[in-house]
């Protein structure tokens, strides 16, 4: 559309002139003069709810206040945000939220990042006028990866609505009314029991802490006092590219060395690499894809990285299990690794090995207490934590992490190529399968490294890849709705697709339920903020030598050495897993 | 595509179709292809309701996958509505008038009786099934004021001394077969 084809609104807020397009919100058209109206419920990416009120405004010719998020500019609007009266409407909306709320600030672990903390601050709340009934609801800590606590809910409806509309999963709802209303999946089920697929985007978006991950920082440091333990912990591709977040670096910045000088001071033994145990995937799964190419096995094929994804497909398409890479995840993988060849190698019985996972991810929790990924009755990763933990854990040690000089990830599980890096960011499986899949299929050295097609955060990309004389219909989805596009063409038979790549969070891993709150001045699942992580790990990956797993030397030396043949018998007992249908079956 | 092996879709359609009569059945697929799948909802539930007298868990289930609404959905809608009930009501519902005659008149003593002998709060139903608590604003005989109701029978002028040896007739009225076995 070109621009004498958009009407432009005249208006005025706080006095000033401005001039928007027709459909523009007053708190859209706020923001272009830099004013930035305080909001709760309110989040770009989701549908509008406007039932928090925090975002009125006073509209001249109204007779009430109106939601800036919600009401769409007209001509000749007059609208003030900042009114001695629009300021007490607004402060008394935000003292009445917290009439019932249970302000325990100081031993909740959102304090200093709690938008309703920041929000009662920034609006002047200074004492408490309404002391209303507190909630007393049951905490429902007994899932694997999420803990809801709707004692803090203030019911701004974003959990569910990312729930839904990013997610596709319609586990949590609005349960019962009035002042017993909480957000919960049916039947006010344990999140284990319900559709729940573990992925912690209500984490992500929850403005205080009615969703947390479960903590498992506890046992991480019960186990680095234990002298009989040897803790090891391995770190996802994700965590370098956002953890320096939690240290006031800004986003994009890689921190892989200082991270891994920050994990030795903490105590671990031994800091491996999870990027390795993704070049084991892509070498793994891109000998699977080429057994399935030949006609050994359904297509397409599915990656299998993502746990959330995996629930996903356990609960909602079934029928296309058979399509999922048996690959375990590069967590799961370099767990069995640690516990086998490295216990071997470095003479350690695995039982006393204590295997940490620092993972963007709330769904590894749940990964690692699948019975799939139990060995000889002790799981293969001890404990996960997340991103949001690991920085804290660094904190509550008291390390200066932005100072720190750089380490290097311990041997024999610490080199890894630029694209195990990748697998952080949505594309990035796939574009390094592609990598090791076009040396496979044509028997000979290809240049390509950067397939670019496949990269960018959209929601659901489709390419046609040339290798040799293959053509190879590949699909990228992350955010599960987008997946369900390409998984109803696949049921469907509308498109045959040879491989498609699943994410189960908006941008991958980057965008991750376990990753950092977002610095002030950013929001949650924003779009850029997800790139800046992605383009920290494509220029990690530029910057190394070895682009293609297949050519990482440790990967070489655990296969002579060890597992044997690719795809051989070793390494399906250690490497690869296997699904079933789960219920309560999802509704789509 | 063929049916997948690994699909459960068969067993917990067949699974849900069991909870429910063929009627309650049908009349959800008649719905099915509606613009709106979930504007049914309340329908189905008032029919599923009528015909249990209730609305259990696992017939719930069966309305969010034979509509294909999601649960939370489904019981989202369940638990909002005043008229919708989860529980099964007791054989015989007990009806504490706290109208204003009443009130005045002790009603409260004698509902604080009444919870306390049964162990159940308004609304609630006693563990062996027999009674339902509930309470109404005024049921039009203030004269008798205090009033309490059991099933079709009105107690007038209610002590709390009273509330066991009432109770004690209904419970061995339930222990009793109905006529004509």
């Amino acid at each position: 559309m070109s621009d004498e084809q958009v009407k432009m609104i005249n208006l005025t807020i706080d006095g000033v002139r401005v001039s928007v397009p027709e459909g523009t919100t007053i708190m859209q058209a706020a923001e272009t003069i830099g004013i930035y109206i305080p909001r709760l419920c309110y989040h770009p990416n989701l549908s509008l709810m406007g039932s928090c009120r925090v975002c009125i405004v006073d509209v001249k010719e109204m007779g009430y206040y109106m939601t800036s998020c919600s009401v769409h500019v007209w001509e000749g609007m007059e609208v003030e945000t900042n009114s001695p009266e629009i300021r007490l409407a607004r402060r008394d909306i935000v003292e009445l939220l917290l009439d019932n709320h249970s302000m325990d600030c100081q031993t909740c672990e959102r304090d200093s990042n709690c938008e309703l903390q920041n929000l009662a601050y920034s609006m002047g709340v200074r004492e408490r006028l309404f002391e209303g009934k507190r909630k007393c609801f049951e905490i429902e800590d007994h899932g694997s990866a999420v803990v809801r606590n709707s004692n803090k809910c203030i019911l701004c409806g974003r959990c569910y609505r990312v729930c839904s509309e990013v997610q596709g999963v319609h586990n949590l709802g609005q349960q019962g009314r009035g002042f017993n209303t909480i957000v919960s999946p049916a039947h006010v089920a344990d999140m284990d029991e319900s559709v729940c697929i573990q992925c912690g985007q209500c984490v992500n978006v929850c403005p205080v802490a009615a969703f947390l991950e479960k903590g498992e920082t506890e046992q991480v440091f019960a186990a680095l006092g234990d002298p009989g333990k040897h803790v090891v912990i391995q770190t996802a591709p994700s965590i370098r590219a956002a953890i320096g977040e939690g240290f006031g670096m800004p986003p994009g910045t890689p921190a892989e060395g200082k991270m891994i000088t920050a994990l030795r001071r903490l105590g671990f033994d031994k800091v491996f690499d999870t990027d390795l145990g993704a070049d084991m995937t892509i070498v793994e799964e891109s000998a699977e894809l080429l057994r399935r190419l030949d006609g050994k096995g359904p297509l397409p094929m599915f990656t299998s990285c993502s746990p959330g994804w995996i629930s996903f497909l356990e609960k909602f398409y079934p029928a296309l299990i058979p399509n999922a890479s048996t690959c375990r995840s590069p967590m799961s993988m370099l767990s069995a690794l640690t516990k086998t060849y490295y216990a071997q190698k470095a003479g350690i019985d695995p039982r006393n090995i204590f295997m940490v996972a620092a993972m963007p991810c709330t769904a590894k929790k749940y990964e690692r207490r699948r019975p799939e990924h139990v060995m000889d009755g002790s799981p293969l990763t001890d404990a996960v934590v997340t991103t949001r933990e690991l920085i804290w854990m660094i904190k509550s040690y008291g390390i200066d992490f932005a100072n720190l000089p750089d380490g290097k990830f311990d041997a024999p599980l610490g080199i890894s190529t630029g694209a195990g890096d990748i697998f952080g960011i949505t594309g990035g499986v796939m574009e390094a399968t592609l990598r090791t899949a076009c040396e496979r299929l044509t028997n000979a050295p290809c240049d390509k490294l950067d397939y670019t097609e496949v990269r960018g955060v959209q929601g659901a990309r489709e390419a046609t890849v040339k290798i040799g004389e293959h053509r190879l219909n590949i699909g990228v989805a992350n955010g599960l709705v987008n997946a369900k596009i390409l998984l109803d063409k696949v049921l469907s038979g509308e498109k045959q697709f040879h491989i498609i790549e699943i994410m189960a969070c908006p941008g991958g891993c980057s965008g991750g339920g376990g990753q950092p709150y977002p610095p002030r001045g950013w929001r949650i699942l924003d779009p850029r903020l997800l790139e800046l992580r992605g383009n920290a790990l494509y220029s990690i990956d530029k910057a190394k030598t070895l682009r293609r797993s297949h050519e990482n030397p440790a990967v070489k030396t655990i296969y002579a050495e060890f597992l044997g043949d690719i795809n051989g018998p070793m390494a399906h007992k250690l490497l690869h897993t296997s699904y079933t249908a789960k219920e309560p079956r999802g509704i789509k | 595509m063929s049916v997948s092996a690994t699909d459960n879709w068969p067993k917990v359609e067949a699974q849900s179709k069991s909870c429910l009569p063929e009627r309650l059945v049908k009349l959800i697929e008649s719905h099915r292809g509606d613009e709106n799948p979930q504007g049914a909802l309340i329908e189905v539930l008032h029919a599923v309701q009528g015909h249990f007298g209730f609305l259990g868990k696992e017939e719930l289930d069966a309305v969010a996958q034979l509509m294909q609404v999601p649960a939370a959905k489904v019981t989202g809608v369940a638990t909002f509505y005043h008229f919708f009930r989860l529980r099964p009501r007791g054989k015989y519902i007990i009806n504490v008038c706290m109208g204003t005659a009443c009130y005045v008149k002790g009603a409260s003593a004698v509902a604080q009786r009444v919870q306390q002998e049964l162990g159940i709060e308004f609304g609630e139903t006693s563990p062996d099934g027999i009674f339902s608590l509930v309470s109404s604003r005024c049921i039009g005989t203030c004269g008798l004021a205090p009033v309490v109701m059991i099933g079709e029978e009105v107690f007038p002028k209610v002590q709390p001394d009273q509330i066991p040896a009432m109770l004690a007739k209904y419970k061995k009225l339930a222990a009793e077969p109905p006529p004509g076995d």
